[in-house]
């Protein structure tokens, strides 16, 4: 039972790494990014790179990934995103605008990453010691990755519920118009929390480089998982994108050490719906006026 | 009037470069080359496929090219991404005999490309010699498909070896009866796991553990915690790439270290070796290579310094054999002549020198002889069973992880 627990635990952990700056990005700079997984990926890429080049930690390589892919993101935004919020006409026309630019953007950093590190697999062995807990195993790397979501979560959360800076965000998510009205520089707010979500989802991939094998192509499948999560936790909430990740990762971890690990997808997707159905602003997601 | 004199230099010489250029196109054979450089199985080709093809283009062309009936010819290769997508790979092809007007092709990477690919192929007249290509409809194909060939060799045969090896362990005494087996919940997976329990079965294995996983799962955990409470003498897994990683990865976290520990693709690749080091030593998987055979190692030495890696310990020198097959049918016709390329392939009692040793086709062009099991033995993945192959090891019995 501890098992399931723990190693549900960690999962979870993994999964909120990979959705938490999907959610800064949705929620507040109301960019559907579909380009998160490469983003992710490229993070993961970077940490393989210092590590096998250097043999820096990729722990200490947060340091320097964080903040490349904060500019980048940054960058991205007020080049690429900017001009589309800016014509947008309603918030269903942005979303449109920002998948079908962001799903081009996710090919080309396929391609420029495939230029860079060729096609092949991508690992490497950092901290693939066991640690025990409960009397059983764990890899101390997963443990040190769900350590550091949990900082970076608990980061987050502060930030946005006790500054200054992360109530003007928080006005962003609620509504553009209304923040704007009330002297918050709608455009600088979403440029940071475009920027912030990359570099934490960044931050993220190089922890999930330490136990996952990645290659150039595979970022799409960690999209699909963060936009479950994102959506499930409700959207413009970080305790959402926490909780349902957490949720998440024990149930597939059940059913695939109970049930059958062949229906960790199902059990995952069964989750899903019966949140659309019931509660289809997700968990912690305020109701459209 | 200079003007002129110097358009009519410069018209002179884009003619003079034209018929250069025409008269040069005839001692060039243009090969085209589809496969996966995105999508799922790119990771794949980049250490199987790709270098492989590029190596044996590379060769030939420093050893002066194809001995044509009309003189010597230098193989020009153009690539295509089909970015793992079966559509993709069929406009590929389709691309590249009706645009680039190519001379042969190189059959995609994968079964399941190669599956796809087949039809259009066939349809264009187009020799297909698959090396990364495991499958049992050989009869079947053959007969739908006539120029399509097979080297790497059988689904249900390399099932039956894994079982069979852990058959002969049982008979010397070495493993008990009980056996765990898991795969990747795709045709790959469902197929061999499939033969490979019946096998085990009809020989008195106990499966005391047997479960799938979807495609793509990295988060291994409750799997290796359900096989090791099972307490099995041997883990059978029919995995792809990154589960294989994850399976060894999570195996070594938890101290699960069955006698025989098994994973299917990648196992042969170097950088399984580089990821696990010694922890690796004693594990098995599909495919081997007879490392002692000198035209294997030059073949190593040679794929090591186009690509910077090493070749993979199955289906890279197979890649390889694919295109000598071909190489040698042209040169024995002397012609570009797909058709008369084709009838002689067809030809059974024609036989091929490559880096596997000879290989000949039977009448469902199907090559019989071919590694099946390997082990990481002190740093190389050994054959441990084959048909027709000389140089097979012993297989030695994995003891535990540290």
């Amino acid at each position: 039972m501890f098992f399931i627990l723990i190693t549900g635990l960690l999962l979870g952990g993994t999964y909120a790494l990979i959705a938490m700056g999907l959610n800064l990005q949705y929620g507040v700079a109301r960019i559907m990014n579909l380009a998160n997984g490469e983003m992710l990926v490229a993070g993961g890429f970077a940490a393989f790179w210092v590590y096998t080049a250097g043999q820096v930690s990729p722990i200490a390589a947060l340091i320097v990934v964080a903040p490349l892919a904060f500019m980048v993101n940054w960058l991205i935004y007020r080049i690429m995103l900017r001009p589309l919020v800016k014509r947008a006409k309603s918030r269903g026309a942005l979303e449109v605008d920002s998948i079908l630019a962001t799903f081009g953007l996710s090919f080309a950093l396929v391609g420029i990453m495939s230029w860079m590190f060729g096609g092949g697999y991508f690992n490497y062995s950092y901290l693939a010691q066991r640690v025990d807990i409960f009397g059983s195993s764990y890899g101390q790397n997963r443990v040190v990755a769900f350590s550091i979501a949990s900082l970076i979560a608990a980061g987050l959360w502060l930030w946005l519920s006790y500054t200054r800076a992360g109530l003007r965000m928080r006005a962003v998510a609620v509504s553009p118009e209304s923040a704007r009205l009330v002297g918050i520089d709608v455009t600088a707010v979403s440029a940071l929390a475009f920027g912030l979500g990359g570099a934490v989802t960044a931050t993220g991939g190089a922890l999930i480089s330490m136990f996952f094998t990645l290659d150039a192509s595979v970022g799409v499948l960690f999209t699909m998982k963060a936009l479950i999560i994102v959506i499930m936790g409700g959207v413009g909430d970080i305790r959402g994108t926490i909780v349902a990740a957490l949720i998440l990762g024990i149930a597939e971890t059940f059913v695939a050490r109970v049930i059958d690990p062949g229906l960790t997808l199902a059990a995952a997707y069964v989750l899903f719906l019966g949140i659309l159905l019931f509660r289809p602003q997700g968990l912690f997601g305020k109701k459209p006026t | 009037m200079k003007r002129r004199s110097l358009m009519t230099t410069v018209a002179a010489l884009a003619v003079m470069m034209g018929s250069l250029g025409a008269a040069s196109a005839q001692d060039v054979l243009k090969f085209g080359a589809a496969a996966p450089k995105t999508g799922p199985l790119a990771g794949g080709a980049d250490v199987t496929h790709w270098p492989a093809v590029r190596l044996w283009v590379e060769q030939t062309n420093a050893a002066g090219g194809l001995q044509l009936a009309d003189g010597p010819a230098l193989i020009e290769l153009i690539e295509y991404d089909d970015q793992t997508n079966p559509q993709q790979a069929i406009q590929a092809a389709q691309r590249m005999a009706t645009q680039d007007r190519v001379d042969f092709m190189v059959a995609p990477y994968s079964t399941g490309l190669n599956l796809a690919a087949a039809p259009i192929f066939s349809q264009l007249g187009y020799p297909q010699i698959t090396g990364s290509n495991v499958t049992n409809q050989q009869p079947e194909l053959s007969a739908q498909f006539p120029g399509m060939f097979f080297v790497l060799g059988r689904t249900s045969v390399m099932a039956e070896d894994t079982a069979q090896v852990l058959v002969d362990l049982r008979e010397s005494g070495d493993i008990g009866n009980r056996v765990a087996l898991v795969n990747v919940a795709d045709a790959f997976g469902i197929e061999m796991a499939g033969i490979s329990r019946a096998v085990l079965e009809e020989n008195g294995f106990e499966i005391v553990y047997q479960t799938s996983y979807p495609l793509g799962t990295q988060d291994i955990a409750p799997i290796i915690d359900g096989a090791k409470a099972a307490n099995p003498d041997a883990f059978i897994a029919w995995s792809y790439p990154g589960d294989t990683f994850a399976l060894t990865d999570q195996a070594i976290v938890q101290d699960f270290s069955p006698s025989v520990f098994f994973t299917a693709v990648a196992t042969a690749f170097p950088s399984y070796y580089g990821r696990f080091g010694q922890q690796a030593e004693g594990v098995m998987g599909m495919g081997g290579v007879n490392p002692d055979d000198p035209a294997f190692q030059a073949f190593a030495s040679a794929h090591e310094e186009l690509s910077g890696q090493g070749p993979d310990f199955w289906a890279s020198a197979s890649t390889y054999a694919t295109l000598e097959i071909l190489g040698q049918a042209i040169e024995a016709t002397g012609s570009r002549d797909r058709a008369v390329v084709m009838e002689y392939l067809q030809d059974s009692s024609n036989s091929y020198e490559t880096v596997l040793g000879p290989v000949q086709f039977n009448d469902m062009n199907d090559n019989e002889r071919y590694w099946t099991v390997g082990q990481w033995q002190d740093g190389v993945f050994r054959g441990v069973a084959a048909r027709g192959r000389d140089g097979v090891s012993d297989v030695v019995l994995k003891d535990g992880w540290d």
